[in-house]
């Protein structure tokens, strides 16, 4: 089997905390993980919690892990630094954001299946919004430092598409280097205009590509139904509520032309053409 | 010193530590963690998710919320069916270095009845869980709320098999301990307790249930003092071995229950904050008993 899938140590362990990168309404968190593999494949996750006080905040909460795409992987001589996109919206991702150097983040990772390569000879069109982007910085980096002759067109980079709600949102494009085409809700940064605007006028321009891409529930769905409407395959990070991450609790199963399937274990990396829509209930609240 | 190992209705298992069921799926985690998993099993026996005669797809998404130290589930039994756990699923169970037990719910005392008879079969099978926290259609009552439901299935299955019957109890009754005495009297082996509460939450934007299935399941710590007593109440009340769990998450927790009077322990939701949590927690009840702490409830502390 060639699914991009590296597996994680049966346990959770801790890392220490590393630094904390303050990007407009985000926070990339980096903590150096000296138990887990240093090749996590782009689009994996890791099941996050605070080592310490995990719980007793905004209605008693948090209790289980939280899910997180790594943004980014660099391998250090004692061990792999691996960086995560947070935004602080309800008591678990508060308390991750309140995490400084030299303090513990307890993961259970990698988990789940990654990115897949492009099909055939077709370019990738990486399409990310929000929070989502994070998948999509470690994918970037590896497919541009493929070997030549496996990129197509060699000299071209992935081309990087990128919706925000706001300026500060926006913020986490820096990310990216100068590459991206970024456009926002409220335009201001950008033109006003959603992200999958921005998709439809690079398949207009050339619709030979393999589409990736991650962001929100009704984002996915109209980049689904876009590359389903052209005939573009794509693949699409998803998300759905988590409380284990490796198959146990059977509750973030989304719904596919098979039925339903564990996003943890199957996911959260789906082929849109196994799904009927992106939508599933309950994600995105 | 170093032998955990317990006799648990004639099965020697190699400690007391056993899974909730439908809390830990080891072929899913064996794709997740590979031949690791087998080599740190967390869990001295495992128990299957339940499985049901036909397959069943589960409840409609949403089918999980988070409470204050715990989860409402709302996962409703998905499985492969009889056909399709024999078939696909016992093949790797019984590649796990411990004892398996069975989990099955039937929706009536036959469906029940063929369901034990053909899990009991395989070799590989060293016990059976009879799931009862479900409406029987032909009475509409769940078997498991009440004492005499309980009996006439734990009759009906009793001659369908020689292993181990476990009854999984549901805390959804007036009365566990007399369900309990129910099960024994009827010829169960153990019972096991407490399965999830029922219970609900509403999307905070509509107050309407959030749950796809409307109701669930809580699990976790916020249960344990209610399945604590539970356990207590029905160790005291029967002559067979008792497994107890609800909200166990440390060894000091999983020596409570046996103080309670359960013979062995499950871990169930635990499990999904660390995959090992099983491992940890028998190594910190190992660590109790091998200081001198003896498996006595501790002074209460205000």
């Amino acid at each position: 089997l060639t699914e991009p899938r590296t597996l994680a140590p049966p346990e959770r362990r801790v890392a220490t905390v590393s630094g904390v990168e303050r990007l407009g309404a985000y926070d990339l968190i980096t903590a150096l993980d000296r138990f887990g593999p240093s090749d996590p494949r782009p689009g994996q996750f890791y099941m996050l919690a605070a080592a310490r006080e995990w719980g007793g905040g905004g209605d008693e909460r948090p209790y289980l892990p939280r899910a997180f795409s790594y943004a980014r992987a660099r391998v250090e001589s004692d061990g792999v630094a691996l960086s995560f996109l947070l935004e602080a919206v309800g008591p678990g991702t508060e308390r991750l954001s309140e995490l400084g150097p030299e303090e513990g983040l307890a993961l259970v990772g990698p988990l789940g299946v990654g990115f897949r390569p492009p099909a055939g000879e077709t370019r990738p069109l990486l399409v990310g919004g929000g929070i989502g982007v994070a998948p999509l910085l470690c994918w970037q980096e590896e497919l541009a430092a493929r070997p030549p002759a496996a990129a197509a067109p060699a000299d071209a980079p992935p081309a990087v598409l990128l919706g925000f709600r706001s300026a500060a949102h926006a913020q986490a494009a820096a990310l990216f280097g100068p590459g991206p085409q970024v456009v926002t809700d409220d335009g201001s940064v950008g033109r006003e205009a959603l992200v999958t605007e921005l998709l439809a006028a690079e398949l207009d321009d050339d619709s030979d590509a393999t589409v990736y891409a991650c962001g929100p529930p009704q984002m996915l769905e109209a980049v689904r139904a876009l590359c389903a409407e052209r005939d573009v395959p794509a693949q699409l990070a998803m998300e759905s509520g988590m409380a284990c991450g490796f198959g146990a609790c059977f509750g973030c199963v989304v719904p596919t032309r098979n039925g339903y399937v564990r996003l943890c274990v199957d996911g959260p990396v789906m082929d849109a053409a196994d799904l009927e829509t992106a939508l599933v209930a309950g994600v995105g609240h | 010193l170093n032998d955990r190992s317990v006799e648990f209705c004639g099965v020697r298992l190699r400690g007391p530590i056993l899974n909730g069921s439908g809390t830990f799926d080891a072929i899913a985690a064996r794709r997740a963690f590979g031949d690791a998993l087998l080599e740190r099993f967390p869990f001295d026996a495992f128990v299957s998710k339940t499985i049901t005669l036909e397959p069943r797809q589960g409840n409609p998404p949403p089918r999980l919320w988070e409470t204050p130290a715990g989860l409402i589930n709302s996962i409703g039994l998905p499985n492969k069916g009889l056909t399709g756990f024999l078939e696909s699923d016992l093949p790797e169970l019984a590649g796990l270095p411990v004892s398996l037990v069975v989990s099955v719910m039937g929706f009536s005392r036959d469906e029940l009845a063929t369901l034990v008879a053909a899990a009991g079969e395989p070799d590989e099978v060293a016990m059976l869980e009879l799931n009862v926290s479900c409406p029987n259609v032909e009475t509409g009552l769940v078997m498991g709320a009440d004492p005499v439901e309980t009996a006439r299935a734990v009759e009906r299955v009793r001659p369908e098999t020689e292993k181990p019957l476990i009854v999984k109890l549901t805390p959804n009754a007036a009365d566990p301990a007399a369900v309990a005495a129910g099960a024994q009297d009827a010829g169960a082996d153990a019972v096991s307790l407490v399965n999830t509460l029922k219970g609900m939450a509403l999307d905070p934007e509509t107050r309407r249930p959030w749950l796809g299935g409307r109701t669930g399941g809580v699990s976790g710590p916020a249960i344990r003092a209610i399945a604590l007593e539970q356990v207590a109440a029905v160790a005291s009340r029967v002559e067979i071995p008792v497994i107890g769990m609800g909200g166990i998450a440390s060894g000091r927790h999983a020596a409570d229950f046996l103080a309670a009077g359960a013979s062995a322990v499950a871990v169930g939701t635990e499990s999904f904050r660390d995959p090992a949590a099983g491992r940890r927690i028998a190594a910190e009840l190992a660590d109790l008993s091998l200081t001198g702490e003896s498996l006595q409830p501790a002074s209460p502390r205000v």
